[in-house]
């Protein structure tokens, strides 16, 4: 007689608790000491503690607030008009059959040029203030939120639809109240994408074109070898993320508090 | 609510999709007050001929009419119940039944009071605040019932109701359904391939032929529905007998599935 024995085992992976921030509290400490003994050139890649300190010096002089005016404006600007611009045109190409053809050939055209490559036509086009850098995150923006906004609406359930025009609700109902609610998650879902292309087509922007803004400020240190500033300034780039990403999971953990 | 005199007369309906004939010059009628069933083997066009019915597909030739007057506070004359529910995974229990009601010129507080009989009537009042992912399918065809319900519904189009919940829970829904059309005298379309759920509920079973669907026969079934029982040798023998009309045809629909 033998036991039955249990084959069903793995491919189940859990969350350990606190081990995430565990994790990156050990890569600091580790890279830390390894400057600190001279195995790693801080003139290259200089310590965490070196870094803290410049974004201390910078807060303090006001510098880097300066350049958070230049470049968050920017980026709320973009991304609102990049996104507002494609759900609208992504619900027409979801919801139209006329709209749809014509307008997925020219998204299909336009979607897979690098946006960065498109920022001197831009600041040729539209000059190089403010308009160029705005325009080209919204363009950068617009693309995915389209694309994510005609999945979302092919993939609300038709029989969710039918259920609405059987009880002879209006088309504005069904649209307000079935296709847009049901389409929430993959427009939500698309957001994260289009947060991360907004911010990496800042610093693009801001590389090429401007005098202020955390790409600018990036560039510049980097010109000067000042590996400390430059590093800072990536921190700040990559807080601006995380809270950008952190706002976007309240945002679904109240919106989609259903699922 | 005001019992239903609506009845349908379904005349010489047939339909395609594409190339596949589904429906070839189907006609019967729907009495007001009465259950009509109907069943037939797979992909006769049983819900083809529902969705017809309800004005949800347009029929290549034939057409359906309405007879008879709804009540004054009927809002949607010929209402669904569907066999996956079509509940609003993100809207509420009394959510999904407000969706019906909102827009069509109904006082708040009148939508609160009919939402609050149709939970009644379906026993789902403490279940008003949950989310459809959080009630078992039977609970959910219960919303999906009383979101029918609501709209104080001439005609009754119920598209397999039961076909997606497990045996027993079927029996309990059943039991249900026929209380609440006896009590109401609803005139009810009932779509079923469940012959013992045909002869629980009908007093007309129409039998339709594989597809193309035909009117293959109609069945009489007169018992009152509160009095029938599933295991009553009348009905049963009523079950046999519409399984002869269906059994050969049924055969053939399913080599048909097989090789296509």
């Amino acid at each position: 007689m033998r036991e039955v024995v249990l084959r069903a085992k793995g491919f189940a992976p859990r969350d350990i608790p606190f081990a995430g921030a565990a994790t990156l509290v050990g890569v600091l400490l580790g890279w830390q000491t390894l400057a600190s003994l001279g195995w790693i050139s801080t003139k290259f890649l200089p310590a965490p503690l070196s870094i803290i300190q410049a974004l201390l010096t910078l807060g303090r002089s006001g510098e880097l607030w300066l350049h958070l005016a230049a470049s968050l404006p920017r980026l709320a600007w973009g991304w609102a008009a990049g996104t507002v611009a494609g759900l609208v045109v992504g619900l027409l190409l979801g919801l139209f059959t006329l709209a749809r053809a014509p307008g997925m050939a020219i998204v299909s055209a336009l979607f897979p040029i690098p946006k960065i490559a498109l920022v001197p036509l831009f600041i040729i086009w539209f000059g190089i203030g403010e308009g160029s850098k705005v325009i080209t995150l919204a363009f950068g923006v617009f693309f995915p939120t389209v694309i994510n906004t005609l999945a979302g609406v092919d993939g609300v359930p038709r029989g969710l639809i039918r259920m609405g025009q059987s009880f002879s609700l209006s088309r504005a109902a069904i649209l307000a109240k079935i296709v847009l609610p049901g389409a929430l998650p993959a427009i939500l879902a698309g957001f994260r994408i289009t947060t991360s292309t907004a911010i990496i087509l800042l610093v693009a922007a801001e590389m090429i074109g401007a005098e202020k803004g955390i790409g600018a400020f990036v560039l510049s240190a980097g010109n000067l070898y000042d590996t400390d500033n430059l590093m800072a300034g990536i921190v700040v780039l990559s807080l601006i993320g995380l809270t950008v990403s952190w706002v976007l999971g309240r945002l679904e953990a109240w919106l989609l508090a259903w699922r | 609510m005001t019992a239903s005199r609506v009845g349908l007369r379904v005349r010489a309906v047939s339909h395609a999709f594409a190339d596949l004939h589904v429906l070839d010059d189907v006609s019967f009628d729907v009495p007001a007050g009465e259950v009509t069933v109907l069943v037939g083997p797979s992909g006769c066009g049983k819900s083809t001929l529902l969705g017809i019915a309800g004005g949800l597909l347009r029929p290549d030739s034939g057409r359906v009419e309405i007879e008879g007057q709804a009540a004054a506070d009927c809002l949607n004359p010929l209402t669904y119940v569907f066999q996956d529910f079509a509940l609003l995974p993100w809207r509420s229990v009394a959510g999904n039944i407000s969706l019906v009601l909102e827009g069509k010129g109904i006082a708040k507080a009148t939508r609160a009071a009919r939402i609050a009989e149709v939970l009644e009537t379906t026993n789902l009042s403490a279940f008003s605040h949950a989310w459809p992912k959080q009630l078992s399918g039977g609970m959910r065809q219960r919303v999906g019932i009383a979101r029918a319900l609501a709209v104080r519904p001439a005609v009754l189009l119920m598209d397999e109701p039961l076909s997606a919940l497990d045996a027993q829970t079927r029996d309990l829904l059943l039991d249900e359904f026929a209380g609440l059309i006896a009590a109401r005298g609803m005139t009810v379309v009932y779509v079923t391939h469940n012959l013992a759920e045909a002869v629980r509920l009908g007093h007309n079973v129409v039998v339709l032929s594989r597809r193309p669907g035909r009117v293959r026969d109609i069945v009489r079934i007169d018992a009152p529905l509160d009095a029938r029982k599933l295991d009553d040798p009348a009905l049963l023998a009523t079950e046999a007998r519409l399984w002869s009309l269906i059994r050969a045809d049924a055969a053939e629909a399913d080599r048909e599935v097989l090789h296509a």
